[in-house]
């Protein structure tokens, strides 16, 4: 008996260790100077909490612990393996495996433990089973996007809201009539189905623009469902570990909200995405400038402070090497180059950043929009790559636009603008850019990868 | 043990005021690794599922288990390894200059 519990001491002692890790993780993940510690200190409160766990004096079975911890580890290295430019379906699709050990957790406990399951303790367990449910599919459906399995557009039908609350409002129903009486073990099912359905409708009519929001919103999702999974088992350090994913998947999801103009009672719950496809409108006989890739090259080398502002596009066209290339042949021609990252550029939170590291730009040249916005007045140039909404001067003055009071990057502040495009159809969004007919504009007319890779031959070229 | 009820919240109360702020002074430089990071941390439900596994008290629950054991381990390694791999792309302009 004292073994007994000189062994669940043990334990407690080394989950308060790992739960102290894993604050520091997140706490060294501010700078990028010490975030690589931060991933060690992870791995070792990981490894430190799982050892712990298997000293459990319940445990009578390892066989099968080891088949699946060696199971879950081969599928794990290669998601662990992916391209840069797959990384969102990939945090997408492990929120869905989180929330879904969540939500299978939660099951087995409730069938174990019924019908002697305290009310506070069955409302936890309803919770974690909803909130793991539909986590799981809406997940999978975000990933499905992502990856372009699923169509990017959002699906949206007449009434959606209403069987969408319609549905959730069943799923606590049984939920209460569970707390109520947890002898009910029928009932348990269609909660869950219900759940699992939901998770599907709430992703489905989102666009792929708004998928930054999505995932940080699932992020909090799956770290919440965690946390009442830690109040089911008496877990603090599960309690721990899930409160610091809910409030990292809040934070991401409040910012994601703001760089995208939409409110926060918006996004918790769901009722998002509804970007309307704006008609392209009377087109006033606007007339844009263009210049030639020797006449762009001219302009850049003339600058002093260049600012390349990337957006999505510039990945799609995996022109992020070419314009390393010519980051570096400016900057050693003097000029001083610098890259504005709006929040939502790329496919989820901090995405631009990682896909412009993975091309070795220094990330003291990444600056975010808050602290690039007031230089852009003593810029020389601003060149646009790939990016359209983010920079669409509209936001800021024309109330009729659909993006009206989105934060945006400030290009039109710049003395010459360049702006590397294909054509003049308008964005993702359908929204006419006036920062394209600008006297100060030039366009760019042509495929990303191929426009820098010009301008870095003329710029390169220019010096020999 | 009215007492590990609460308890059990003033944890989740304290933890969720640290998450804000430590989570709040993260560079948005980083919030993609800092996702994957708080992904892999999150999968600490393993815990919970090894033991479900472990203590086999009946073949239903053993089986979910196994699966959730699964799942979990998978966002650990996966979580842990892009994280890293992520990071070490991450560089500075300083150290080159003189």
């Amino acid at each position: 008996m004292t073994d007994f519990a000189g062994n669940q001491q043990i334990i407690e002692v080394i989950y308060l260790i790992a739960s102290a890790l894993f604050i520091l993780s997140l706490k060294w993940m501010s700078s990028p100077a010490t975030a690589r510690r931060g991933v060690w200190a992870g791995e070792i409160g990981m490894v430190l909490a799982i050892g712990g766990t298997l000293l459990h004096h319940g445990i009578v079975d390892y066989k099968w612990i080891a088949i699946a911890l060696v199971l879950g580890t081969i599928i794990g290295i290669p998601l662990g393996m992916v391209q840069m430019t797959a990384v969102p379906q990939r945090t997408a699709l492990s929120h869905a495996f989180g929330a879904l050990c969540v939500s299978l957790v939660g099951t087995a406990e409730f069938y174990l433990r019924s019908p002697n399951v305290p009310r506070f303790m069955m409302s936890v367990l309803c919770m974690e089973v909803i909130l793991g449910g539909l986590t799981f599919t809406g997940s999978l459906m975000a990933a499905g996007k992502l990856q372009e399995i699923l169509p990017q557009r959002p699906l949206t039908y007449k009434g959606q809201n209403f069987v969408n609350f319609l549905l959730l409002g069943g799923a606590i129903v049984i939920a209460v009539l569970l707390v109520h009486d947890p002898s009910q073990k029928q009932l348990f099912p269609f909660m869950l189905t219900i759940a699992v359905i939901f998770g599907v409708l709430l992703v489905v009519p989102i666009g792929g623009a708004d998928m930054p929001t999505v995932i940080s919103l699932l992020n909090a999702y799956a770290g919440l469902s965690a946390a009442a999974m830690g109040f089911v088992l008496d877990s603090k350090l599960l309690i721990i570990a899930g409160a610091l994913d809910g409030s990292s998947g809040l934070i991401l999801s409040v910012i994601m909200s703001k760089a995208m103009n939409r409110s926060f009672t918006n996004v918790l719950f769901g009722a998002f995405g509804q970007v309307q496809a704006a008609s392209a409108g009377a087109q006033e006989a606007k007339t844009a400038r263009s210049a030639t890739a020797e006449e762009a090259a001219a302009i850049l080398l003339a600058a002093n402070k260049v600012v390349i502002v990337p957006g999505y596009g510039m990945a799609v066209a995996q022109a992020q090497h070419k314009v390393r290339e010519l980051y570096d042949a400016l900057t050693k021609r003097g000029v001083d180059v610098r890259f504005a990252i709006h929040p939502v550029a790329g496919r989820m939170p901090g995405h631009m950043n990682v896909l412009l590291a993975e091309a070795d730009i220094p990330y003291d040249r990444l600056i975010d929009m808050e602290d690039i916005n007031g230089e852009f007045p003593q810029t020389d140039l601003a060149l646009v790559i790939g990016a359209n909404d983010v920079t669409n001067p509209a936001a800021r003055s024309d109330a009729s636009s659909p993006i009206y009071g989105m934060p945006i990057l400030d290009v039109d502040k710049a003395r010459t603008v360049m702006v590397i495009k294909r054509g003049m159809s308008p964005g993702f969004a359908g929204i006419d850019n006036p920062l394209y007919y600008l006297d100060r504009t030039l366009m760019l007319f042509g495929d990303a990868k191929a426009f820098v890779g010009s301008l870095v031959r003329e710029v390169a070229g220019g010096h020999g | 043990m009215g007492s590990t009820l609460i308890d059990a919240l003033f944890i989740f109360m304290l933890a969720a005021f640290i998450g804000f702020e430590v989570i709040r002074r993260v560079s948005p430089l980083l919030h993609t690794p800092l996702m994957s990071l708080t992904n892999a941390l999150d999968a600490i439900a393993v815990v919970g599922a090894i033991i479900l596994v472990g203590e086999h008290k009946s073949t239903f629950s053993a089986v979910l288990g196994v699966i959730a054991v699964v799942a979990a381990t998978s966002n650990v390694v996966g979580g842990f390894l892009i994280t890293d791999r992520m990071l070490k792309m991450f560089k500075s302009s300083r150290p080159t200059k003189p």
